[in-house]
């Protein structure tokens, strides 16, 4: 356990964030932001709600409707080494700027020695009723790309932890906050500054039976599942990615090899998700320590749908965890 | 353009350096199209030949300070900011002694230390990034300039656009420029665009634009000036199309069939060497045997940069592996 000051007050998800931009432009005068309505209006989210007032027209700049333009614009102020941190309004959006990112930005530094440090902060994930276009889960595309760092916080303390980190990194980070997660989660963080290291996982639950891989807000679906299954005696390890680039092989195998049970837990997509690459990871590398398949439960190949009924099929569920964790349990 | 204008507006000295730079540049092309048609170089090899007068022209208005991102006809400019032949050369024979250390090929060269953006092939992709730099040195309040440039086939792309409005909303200090050689590949003018001249778009962002004759480096060189002083005063954006003609191929594979006969024969007339000689014969500055001292000159510089690349080593195949992430932000 970690012995830490902890304020008085509980800070949300959000807040968690928004704290972390307002210290490290504090701490750093190269950092600053770039988004869409992220100066007078504060964000959509109003993540960014008063920094226009405290950090001039110049730190906090919004931009015309252009993601390729100010991811590209934002690429260029890190090469000449600015910190800037742009802000997708929601990550869907993403996929204007997919080139600016996979190609210019991703290859930068391999192809001709230039660093990119710059955190595209991408509010991501379902459970909103934001229909197709504001509900999607695009890390898996980046996965694909060297050159990208990616981060999907689950609580206020890593939400918080792993910007400052991804600001002080000197790569491209893109940085998944989970929507669902904004105001619905809280906790106390501690008063000093602190990061959360790029690429360590984060054990939130020990247990000894089956390893529950997962992040995002999916980790409080195993979390919530854990408690149940346990009054059932079957112990579940949540295993944190916290960041899915680099993967932290080391936290994700030992846990394996000490279970032998994996489920791999995913909003994105299930084919090609993350899920998949650890799957494949499992069966290269920990092939010897498994007991049992190798289970994914992620959403089906859908776009996210909008109406109550269908989203809520379409997302996974407490209830899928606890129903594959029985049987993978007796198997 | 007028002869006694340009003895008052350009300094001798800069004029024949100028006239070097152009020589250098075509022997350069020459002896890499040479090596292509022996099969010493693999890949693309493309050429500036017959445009050379941009990018001399353009980079010789800067000042050290400054920063381009050159389009992929622009070797001049490379070699102006200090790119030697046997580095390009070394480049190109994808030699560890190339700015890419073998990790890309032909011009995509860049060099943060000499202020050069690494090329990417998907045209105007660097023009936002470009855009960004212009960002920082305002943020920082540096009187630096930025010089950007894409063809007449890049600026059909959204990107274009994208970085033409945000250079413009924020009046940043950077120079647009187009290389209209009216062949993008095989695609001509009137297939790419509905207007007439590239510099109409221009318009559309408020940003005012210029004509400027491509192939007239002092035309270009008055031209770029003018432009960037506007840049390094707050003035903000301004948009230049050179006009000029693509006298190669694509690449040099490319017989470029599909260019009339009598187009190429009009524009062999304007070639930009055979116009600065012109004018260096008519302001009395050199005649014949200068021009002849000249081409030697660079014949050696060049012959000496084919030994130096010949003899480079070429990379290890797990050098692959390295550069993925930068470790730190300084490169």
């Amino acid at each position: 356990m970690k012995t830490v000051d902890h304020t008085t007050e509980e800070v949300s998800y959000l807040e968690a964030i928004s704290q972390a931009l307002d210290e490290e432009m504090t701490r750093d005068e190269r950092v600053f932001l770039m988004g869409e309505d992220i100066g007078t209006y504060g964000g959509a989210f109003k993540i960014t709600e008063g920094f226009l007032q405290k950090y001039g027209e110049w730190r906090v700049l919004d931009t015309p409707l252009s993601e390729s333009g100010f991811v590209g614009a934002a690429t260029g102020a890190a090469i000449m080494g600015l910190r800037p941190v742009v802000e997708m309004q929601f990550a869907d959006f993403i996929s204007c700027a997919f080139d600016q990112i996979t190609e210019v930005a991703a290859k930068n530094h391999y192809r001709w020695g230039a660093a990119v440090p710059m955190v595209i902060r991408a509010p991501f994930g379902g459970g909103v009723h934001g229909g197709p276009f504001h509900s999607e889960c695009p890390e898996g595309w980046f996965f694909h790309s060297p050159g990208l760092k990616l981060v999907a916080p689950s609580t206020p303390y890593d939400a918080k932890g792993l910007l400052k980190a991804a600001i002080r990194d000197p790569n491209p980070v893109i940085y998944f906050e989970h929507k669902f997660l904004y105001r619905r989660i809280k906790s106390a963080l501690p008063q000093q500054d602190f990061i959360v290291p790029l690429g360590k996982a984060d054990v939130k639950r020990a247990g000894s039976d089956i390893s529950i891989i997962t992040y995002g807000a999916m980790v409080h679906l195993a979390l919530e599942a854990a408690q149940t299954l346990a009054q059932e005696g079957i112990d579940l390890e949540v295993v944190d990615l916290r960041t899915l680039m680099p993967l932290d092989k080391e936290t994700i195998y030992s846990s394996v090899r000490k279970t032998s049970k994996v489920i791999l837990l995913h909003e994105d997509n299930k084919t090609g998700g993350i899920g998949a690459e650890i799957a494949a990871l499992l069966a290269e590398d920990c092939f010897d320590s498994l007991d049992g398949p190798v289970v994914r439960i992620a959403p089906p190949d859908t776009p996210v749908p909008f109406s109550t009924p269908l989203e809520e099929f379409f997302l996974p569920k407490t209830s899928d965890v606890i129903a594959t964790a029985r049987k993978l349990a007796a198997y | 353009m007028d002869v006694s204008v340009i003895a008052k507006e350009i300094k001798r000295d800069d004029l024949l350096q100028m006239y070097d730079y152009l020589r250098l540049t075509r022997a350069l092309e020459e002896r890499i199209t040479a090596l292509y048609r022996q099969g010493r170089i693999v890949g693309g090899v493309y050429t500036s030949h017959g445009m050379e007068a941009i990018a001399v022209g353009y980079a010789s208005a800067l000042e050290r300070d400054d920063v381009i991102s050159p389009f992929h006809r622009d070797m001049g400019a490379f070699l102006i900011r200090g790119f030697t032949p046997g580095e390009v050369l070394a480049q190109y024979l994808g030699k560890r002694t190339g700015p890419t250390k073998g990790k890309d090929g032909n011009v995509h060269m860049g060099d943060l230390k000499r202020g050069v953006f690494g090329f990417v092939s998907h045209l105007a992709d660097n023009l936002p990034v470009a855009v960004g730099a212009a960002l920082a040195f305002r943020i920082r309040g540096e009187s630096r300039v930025v010089f950007a440039g894409t063809g007449d086939g890049g600026s059909s792309r959204g990107d274009f656009h994208e970085a033409m409005n945000f250079a413009a909303v924020r009046r940043l200090p950077v120079v647009l420029f187009c290389n209209n050689n009216q062949y993008a590949y095989s695609t001509p003018l009137h297939l790419q665009m509905a207007i007439p001249n590239v510099v109409d778009r221009a318009k559309a962002y408020g940003m005012p634009g210029e004509i400027v004759d491509g192939n007239d480096v002092a035309a270009v060189y008055l031209a770029a000036k003018q432009a960037i002083a506007r840049a390094r005063t707050g003035e903000g954006p301004t948009f230049l199309e050179f006009k000029t003609m693509r006298m190669h191929g694509h690449s040099e594979h490319d017989p470029a069939k599909y260019v009339p006969r009598e187009l190429l024969d009009e524009w062999k007339t304007k070639d930009p060497i055979l116009k600065a000689e012109q004018l260096i014969t008519q302001l009395g500055y050199g005649e014949e045997a200068y021009f002849q001292g000249v081409t030697e000159r660079v014949t050696r510089e060049v012959e000496a940069g084919v030994e130096f690349a010949e003899r480079s080593p070429l990379p290890e195949g797990p050098e692959v592996l390295e550069g993925v992430f930068a470790m730190s932000a300084e490169s």
